[in-house]
């Protein structure tokens, strides 16, 4: 399987915000990656890059393809409000939810599509599935997001992701905020998700088991670049460094103590 | 279910504007017509000639407006060479220093030349001189032996309450401390109206006046005799347009030389007493009046003031509205797009809110003054709408910039992130998620306004400051009541619409 995103020689810094350098990744179709690294290491920026809500100081992200980045010839290439037409081919998740407060949890997942005029008994047709997919009761769609749990915000946020079936899942720290019990249901239900869409996610997390559990292909990043890239065993049996051994050790389950 | 393509947030935006338009709808009454416009100062004995004008233009057959207290004799001059009005009554003095500028005392000829040059014709004198005058109490003069103004040097104990416009006259107090040549330290600004009840209070001892003032006689004052003779001559006339039809001239010149200060003393007097300019002017023309003329007079002014006091009020309140709804409309229509200009930061940011800023620092009174020299604005609903639109900007702007600004990052690039167009995002995200801060901004604007809008009759627009003025004018606490208290409940019916408006327009969302 072909590479659906590529960075090449992605670097990016800012005044005080975690910087990346010289970034090398590919993200296989239909697999999930999940980046990985301390906080500040610069996982989420490189997210933010792919999204375009940051533009690379150097290097080229090409999205199935089609250079991404925001300098002015590839932006030409895009065409008028083109990188608006990559975006949503991508799905995006944050840490809060980035729900919008005024708008139900119907309001929140139908924004884009209507946005676009889609019909509303397509509308109707891809909800029920996402609610069913998602596990989320459809009497509550009509709730406003200070009225749902923070899991159940997680799951619409979700559904809003994943509305216009977009080739790409990106998803922030996703389950970061979520109490123990919410966030083992939910890494549950998303692996069942991941796997049922076949969907090409890359996923942020700091938590070792979390990338275990959910990963296909783990990125470990540090201060801006990919320490090591592989299974969770490669990690653990073949260190390329004395920071991959100890990130590691760092993270041992509480049955080891 | 709602439409195909987004939410309330369309719906939202236009119930703001439909709101808007309602507010402002009443605005578009009609404007002032053709017939000669006479002006008045705000003081009871330029109402009282404005009224004499007008009964004799009237008589003659002339159809004819009063626009009475307008502020400041900028703004009636102003208001003159810009035709906004065709004759008000001045006085020679202030002719000299404040219109023409000169220090050095000029003839009666060489003034009517210098007018004639601006197209500004002058009557003769009508008689009397309001020069001006200190006074005092005349039992604390008689106590403390005081006759003139060179006995005001032994007593810098006392308290001096002085009109604004008498502190700050080229022919004011600063040159008349200069040639007493003496420097009194308790020195206050105060009403001209409110100034006499001070008076009789104990809490000033001197005060300018006009010689003229019925309350000199009322309140048992005497006037300080001016010993250097340093106050002017305040020789009163008619100024008018060159352009104003013969006839109407002819009618003005009938007035000349007949009026003394004595018979001033008795309209002003009259004027006070009775609340009632129009029948003050009518004792002018009793004496020697024919009795068709009298018929005629009585009748038209028993239309004026047979006005009813709901009838008024509904009249004060309806011009009210309009000021302050349709100032309101326009800051919001203006307000809330500089608004969001001002919220993307960057030195445009920064320069329409220190703009919206500065303006709100011009005192309201300063700003009229300013805007009616102006050709398009005059003394007019216009300029008294534009400067209420100006003083409701700034509100509007900054919380609907702090309102935006306020919006979360997260949640900024979550609607940029799904792919939302720029007009998308500001019209379905970002406005509705600051519509609370918006809307606080345009409640306090309308308060404002409300409050705001009694200025506007300094420059004749009209509304509940009608009465206040000419209740503080007459010093009756009643005429000015009449116009405070609607005012007020105004202001509380605004508050407390917006306040429901505030459960329509903010999403439910935001509510929980």
């Amino acid at each position: 399987m072909s590479a659906l995103v590529q960075l090449v020689g992605v670097s990016k810094t800012f005044g005080d915000a975690a910087a990346v350098h010289a970034i090398d990744l590919s993200i296989e179709g239909g697999k999930t990656t999940v980046l990985i690294g301390p906080s500040g290491c610069g996982k989420s920026t490189l997210l933010r890059l792919i999204i375009g809500l940051i533009q690379p100081d150097t290097g080229e992200i090409i999205f199935d393809s089609a250079k991404i980045n925001a300098n002015r010839p590839a932006r030409r290439k895009l065409g008028e409000g083109g990188i608006d037409i990559v975006r949503r081919r991508i799905g995006y998740v944050i840490q809060e939810g980035g729900l919008f407060p005024h708008l139900t949890a119907r309001g929140n997942i139908l924004l884009m599509a209507r946005h676009l005029g889609r019909a509303e008994s397509e509308m109707r047709t891809r909800l029920s599935e996402l609610c069913e997919l998602t596990r989320f009761p459809e009497n509550l769609l009509d709730r406003y997001p200070l009225e749902l749990s923070g899991g159940q915000r997680q799951r619409v946020s979700l559904m809003r992701a994943l509305m216009l079936s977009p080739e790409l899942l990106l998803l922030d720290e996703p389950l970061g905020a979520l109490d123990p019990l919410v966030r083992a249901a939910l890494q549950k239900d998303l692996k069942e998700i991941f796997a049922r869409l076949q969907q090409t996610a890359l996923l942020v997390t700091h938590d070792l088991a979390e990338a275990a559990y959910l990963g296909d292909e783990i990125v470990l990043v540090n201060e801006g670049r990919i320490v090591q890239q592989g299974s969770l065993a490669d990690l653990r049996e073949k260190p390329a460094s004395d920071f991959v051994s100890e990130f590691i050790n760092a993270q041992r389950s509480l049955a080891m103590i | 279910m709602r439409g195909i393509w987004n939410p309330g947030v369309q719906k939202w935006f236009s119930r703001v504007l439909i709101f808007s338009w309602f507010s402002g709808l009443l605005a578009f009454s009609a404007f002032a017509a053709e017939p000669v416009q006479i002006g008045s100062k705000k003081f009871t004995e330029s109402y009282v000639l404005g009224e004499i004008a007008k009964r004799s233009l009237s008589d003659a057959g002339i159809s004819v407006e009063h626009r009475q207290g307008l502020g400041g004799t900028i703004i009636l001059w102003e208001a003159l060479r810009s035709g906004q009005i065709d004759i008000y009554p001045e006085y020679t003095g202030t002719i000299t220093q404040e219109i023409l500028k000169r220090s050095d005392p000029l003839t009666f000829e060489q003034i009517a030349n210098e007018l004639g040059k601006a197209g500004i014709g002058m009557t003769e004198p009508l008689g009397f001189n309001n020069t001006y005058a200190l006074v005092m109490l005349r039992s604390h003069a008689e106590k403390l032996g005081l006759h003139t103004i060179s006995d005001l040097k032994n007593h810098p104990e006392l308290k001096f309450g002085l009109t604004h416009e008498f502190l700050d006259r080229q022919d004011g107090w600063r040159p008349l401390t200069e040639d007493y040549q003496f420097n009194p330290q308790n020195v206050i600004g105060i009403d001209h109206a409110l100034g006499y009840g001070a008076l009789v209070k104990g809490s000033i001892d001197v005060k300018d006046a006009y010689s003229t003032d019925a309350k000199i006689s009322e309140n048992d004052l005497i006037v300080l005799e001016d010993d250097h003779q340093f106050f002017p001559q305040y020789k009163a006339v008619f100024l008018f347009r060159f352009a104003l039809a013969e006839p109407a001239i002819a009618a003005l010149r009938k007035l000349e030389g007949t009026i003394d200060e004595a018979k001033m003393v008795r309209l002003n007097a009259k004027a006070e007493r009775t609340k009632n300019y129009a029948r003050a002017a009518n004792l002018y023309f009793e004496p020697d009046a024919t009795s068709t003329r009298l018929r005629q007079g009585s009748g038209e002014a028993s239309i004026s003031f047979g006005e009813t006091f709901p009838h008024k009020l509904t009249r004060w309140t309806a011009r009210h509205l309009e000021l302050a709804g349709f100032s309101l409309l326009l800051s919001v229509l203006v307000g809330i797009p500089l608004g969001i200009f001002a919220s993307r930061g960057g030195a445009i940011g920064h320069v329409i809110l220190g703009f919206a800023g500065i303006v709100q620092t011009i005192p309201s009174l300063a700003l009229l003054a300013l805007l009616v020299p102006l050709p398009f604005f005059g003394i007019s609903v216009r300029t008294a709408i534009t400067a209420l639109f100006l003083y409701g900007l700034l509100p509007i702007v900054r919380n609907t910039a702090t309102g935006l600004q306020d919006i979360p990052r997260a949640l900024r690039e979550s609607a940029i992130a799904l792919g939302l167009s720029p007009a998308a995002r500001l019209w379905q995200i970002h406005l509705p998620m600051a519509s609370r801060s918006i809307l606080a901004g345009i409640k306090t604007s309308a308060v404002i306004n409300v409050g705001t809008a009694t200025l506007a009759a300094l420059i004749g627009a009209g509304g509940l400051g009608e009465p206040i003025l000419s209740g503080l004018n007459l010093n009756d606490h009643a005429t000015i009541l009449q116009g405070a208290v609607p005012a007020a409940i105004l202001a509380l019916l605004v508050q407390s619409l917006f306040d429901l408006l505030d459960r329509v327009l903010i999403p439910k969302g935001l509510r929980l």
